[in-house]
């Protein structure tokens, strides 16, 4: 409704259209600022860097486990939400359902929650008091907290709305003629899922896929407040910047330099392939 | 525009400027400590987690012997306290769990004065009410089934833990090392450990949920307990003030109360 009105405005003015190539003040100037202000704590990192003990405080045994479990658990975490969120994203976008606005809104709660409200809910559902946790101990002795699967599950609870998100949107633009071009011609549904509409959306899939991991990856607020800290086992990336920062502030920058480095080089590298298109 | 993302764009400005407005309400601080020696104004304490429940008690006790003045506290973890007070964070006061981070507050040329050691504490083994795993003394937390929390060992709690760990010559491998004792005690409230080495006061506080078992070695790992006036902070005579009501009669008696051991 709004985008009708708003393409009635500028019909009323031609003049606007004819300055287009110019950019207002107006515009360009907070648009400066807020480039300034996301961009600048970062260059803080890059300038505060102690780069001449850099290469050892790199190869310190507890960094790169740390590194290790953070790419591991991320990638796992990403798996889970793929295997899980694509689906979801596929009801909320192709089937219409009572409540599905409700549904819609629940599913991105995660996103706007306080990661340690997420880790406390998530102790009070899989904890060993819990009210699954109690039956996984006492019927397999499973305990989730404290373990890597812990991690990957408070990795999953947080990133998987950006998954879904970014899928059922591409879903949504995608063309629904082909998959009913495949179903006339026989298809069943399945196989129209996974042979039609998958590669249609494949570029949002994997833009989706990316933005997950990268949360996954910074994920720290539900993953010590679930899965605790212990080093090798649930002690990720964001964990070991936080206790660094206790004693030795270069040790923190250098850790947080890496996961800095890790994320942008993921993002840039995929963004122009895939977010454009999406 | 239409007439409803108008009213939208209303709404968030009117929310905008009173969010603004109320910032303005807060920096009031900055008029406190008349030169009278009256202490009036915000006073911000940057308090060791473990002191929580005291320094809220001695907080209201100091605005009631103090009409006009108000204790803001922030507890955190010493050492992330000690990061954020040599960073530049405006407080007056730093009491911390350990010398060591005072120290660095010290070497970095941001006390006011000396620091002096206004408690000590001690560690207890807390254990869920009714302690289901019977564990009397440090050497049943090895026991097999038996999870135990510690703190990690850059936090004053952790480092003394390890310290009467070793002088008890036990071999633990605990399932989480949290980042403060509050975490720690956490983790034995939702009943996710068996056992946690936590601070004697915060089983006290905490009694609804957890009894505390002493044991011996805790004696050769006593935490001292500093506080210091910081230079720059932006109420140096409400710091002052602080800082004497924390070490007078009334403080320490609060203090003893929670279970700390005073000097």
């Amino acid at each position: 409704m709004t985008q009708v009105r708003d393409h009635d405005a500028p019909r009323g003015r031609p003049a606007t259209r004819r300055r287009r190539g110019r950019v207002p003040a107006a515009l360009l100037i907070p648009a400066g600022l807020g480039l300034l202000f996301l961009v600048l704590p970062l260059a803080g990192l890059l300038i505060r860097a102690p780069w001449t003990t850099l290469p050892e405080r790199l190869t310190e045994p507890g960094a790169l486990t740390a590194l290790r479990l953070s790419v591991q658990t991320a990638t796992l975490a990403t798996a889970l939400c793929l295997l899980l969120g694509v689906p979801l994203a596929w009801l909320l976008a192709r089937v219409e359902f009572p409540g599905r606005r409700l549904v819609r809104a629940l599913v991105t709660v995660p996103l706007v929650l306080p990661p340690v409200v997420g880790g406390v809910a998530l102790l009070l559902v899989f904890g060993r008091r819990g009210l699954l946790g109690g039956w996984l101990d006492t019927t397999f002795g499973v305990t989730l907290p404290f373990t890597t699967t812990g991690v990957v599950l408070a990795e999953s609870f947080v990133a998987m709305p950006f998954l879904v998100i970014a899928v059922e949107g591409a879903l949504r633009a995608a063309d629904h003629r082909y998959e009913e071009a495949a179903a006339t011609l026989g298809a069943s549904r399945w196989t129209t899922f996974t042979h039609v509409t998958l590669p249609l959306v494949a570029p949002g899939l994997a833009a989706g896929a990316v933005l997950c991991w990268a949360r996954a990856l910074g994920e720290f607020g539900a993953t010590i407040t679930f899965a605790g800290n212990y080093p090798g086992r649930t002690q990720t990336m964001p964990l070991a910047v936080y206790l660094a920062l206790e004693t030795d502030l270069e040790s923190a920058i250098v850790l947080s330099l890496v996961l800095l480095v890790v994320s942008v080089g993921i993002l840039v590298a995929l963004r122009d392939r895939w977010m454009t298109t999406a | 525009m239409n007439a409803r993302s108008r009213r939208t764009a209303v709404a968030v400005l009117v929310a905008a400027g009173l969010a603004v407005a109320g910032c303005g309400a807060v920096d009031d601080r900055t008029a406190g400590g008349s030169g009278d020696g009256r202490v009036t104004g915000t006073v911000t304490v940057f308090a060791a987690a473990s002191l929580t429940e005291s320094f809220t008690r001695i907080g209201k006790d100091f605005e009631a012997a103090n009409p006009g003045s108000r204790v803001t506290l922030n507890v955190a973890g010493s050492s992330a306290l000690a990061n954020q007070i040599t960073q530049g964070a405006p407080a007056d006061v730093f009491a911390s769990a350990a010398p060591a981070n005072m120290t660095t507050v010290v070497e970095a040329g941001d006390a006011d004065g000396t620091p002096s050691v206004f408690a000590r504490n001690q560690l207890v083994i807390a254990v869920p009410r009714g302690n289901p795993k019977a564990v009397a003394g440090l050497a049943d937390l090895t026991s097999p089934g038996v999870k135990v929390a510690l703190c990690a060992a850059q936090v004053p709690c952790g480092a003394a833990a390890r310290t009467a760990l070793d002088a008890a010559g036990v071999a633990l491998t605990p399932v989480t090392l949290e980042r403060d004792v509050k975490g720690a005690l956490a983790k034995v409230k939702l009943g996710e450990v068996d056992a946690a080495l936590v601070y004697r006061t915060d089983t006290r506080a905490a009694s609804a949920d957890v009894t505390g078992v002493e044991f011996p070695e805790s004696a050769r790992a006593v935490n001292d307990y500093p506080i210091v006036a910081l230079k720059g902070g932006p109420n140096p005579n409400g710091a002052r003030a602080f800082v004497a009501y924390v070490r007078s009669a009334p403080g320490q008696a609060v203090l003893a109360e929670a279970g700390f051991q005073v000097p």
